[in-house]
């Protein structure tokens, strides 16, 4: 039973399995780039297990101890999980002790695959969702050492290589507007980020930002319930 | 910062990650309806914060600085063409990555 749902979990792992050692691989790198020992990222990857809020805690760790605004930054920019979790409180039911691992690692592409993949017919579904998400936690892992084990020995020039976090997000965006049949919530996102950025200065415009989409969405909701459902 | 406030720092991001990805599994468990309001944010909050948060990344580049945020601009115009076109997100990733290396180091 766990052998067949790994034969058939792996196929759908493997872009991941590029993607997350190329992106895993930067951020090792990036990591050493600024400083920190190999532990960090090795660590680091395996414990929050949050791509871009590995990059995230890069930073703060190189400014002002601040804990409170390490923990609203860290659910600003994880936020959306809470609604991943929403969508896969149905689908994680009846899994055993499996969903606490599940939740643990619900990152972005886990989630997708999980959430997306109709599970055949025979194959366990729980061991399934549990291989999906160990097998992409493991690339991410390996992917975060190889590059700060290698990244020691590396001498090209890195600069620039904190764009990947960039594109990253870029991509997310682009690749849920392709699939959008209205783009409301895509521009306000730009939108009241960019006015609130202005306003408020790079510090302090993300509280404002989600203050204001929250505020907007909430209210449009007549308008668009129809259009979501 | 300290090993010991960096190890405080890094132990946050751990169980705040944690609480964001449980919390619904803690408010909505097994055999209770899910409320309308939160399956309707649930469906239309992630693409404004995808838009967000390619805000955020941009946060500091600006229009006025030395390189008019071009090499910004540029690999993200670069990403759009290649996604478009392919629509492989670790394609798109990497060529946006490689362009913005490229032009920081040897055009800007």
């Amino acid at each position: 039973m766990i052998k067949k749902a790994f034969k058939c979990a792996f196929p759908y792992t493997v872009p991941i399995l590029t993607g997350f050692l190329f992106l895993g691989i930067s951020y090792g790198i990036y990591m050493r780039a600024l400083g920190f020992s190999a532990a960090y990222p090795i660590f680091m990857s395996m414990l929050i297990f949050a791509g871009s809020m590995e990059f995230v805690t890069a930073t703060m760790l190189l400014s002002s101890f601040n804990p409170v605004g390490a923990a609203l930054l860290t659910l600003m920019v994880n936020a959306r999980h809470i609604f991943y979790g929403i969508t896969m409180v149905s689908k994680y039911k009846q899994v055993g002790r499996k969903k606490w691992y599940l939740i643990f690692g619900m990152c972005d592409e886990s989630f997708s695959i999980n959430c997306s993949v109709d599970v055949p017919e025979g194959v366990d579904k729980g061991w399934f969702y549990f291989w999906v998400t160990l097998l992409n936690q493991s690339y991410w892992v390996l992917g975060a050492t190889s590059g700060a084990l290698i990244g020691s020995l590396l001498t090209f020039d890195t600069k620039g290589l904190e764009f990947v976090m960039t594109a990253l997000f870029v991509v997310i965006f682009l690749d849920n507007w392709l699939k959008e049949k209205n783009y409301i919530s895509s521009l306000l996102g730009l939108a009241a980020s960019l006015a609130c950025l202005v306003l408020f200065g790079a510090d302090k415009f993300l509280v404002p930002s989600m203050c204001v989409i929250f505020l907007i969405l909430s209210l449009a909701r007549p308008a668009l319930k129809k259009e979501v459902a | 910062m300290t090993l010991t406030q960096q190890l405080i720092t890094i132990g946050i991001v751990i169980a705040v990650t944690i609480f964001t990805r449980a919390i619904a599994f803690w408010l909505f468990p097994e055999g209770k309806k899910t409320p309308p309001f939160i399956t309707y944010l649930g469906k239309v909050l992630p693409p404004a914060v995808f838009g967000m948060l390619v805000i955020y990344c941009l946060k500091d580049s600006s229009l006025f600085s030395q390189t008019h945020a071009l090499p910004e601009l540029l690999s993200i115009a670069l990403i759009a063409v290649v996604h478009v076109w392919k629509r492989n997100m670790f394609l798109s990733i990497a060529t946006g990555t490689v362009c913005y290396m490229l032009l920081m180091q040897f055009v800007f």
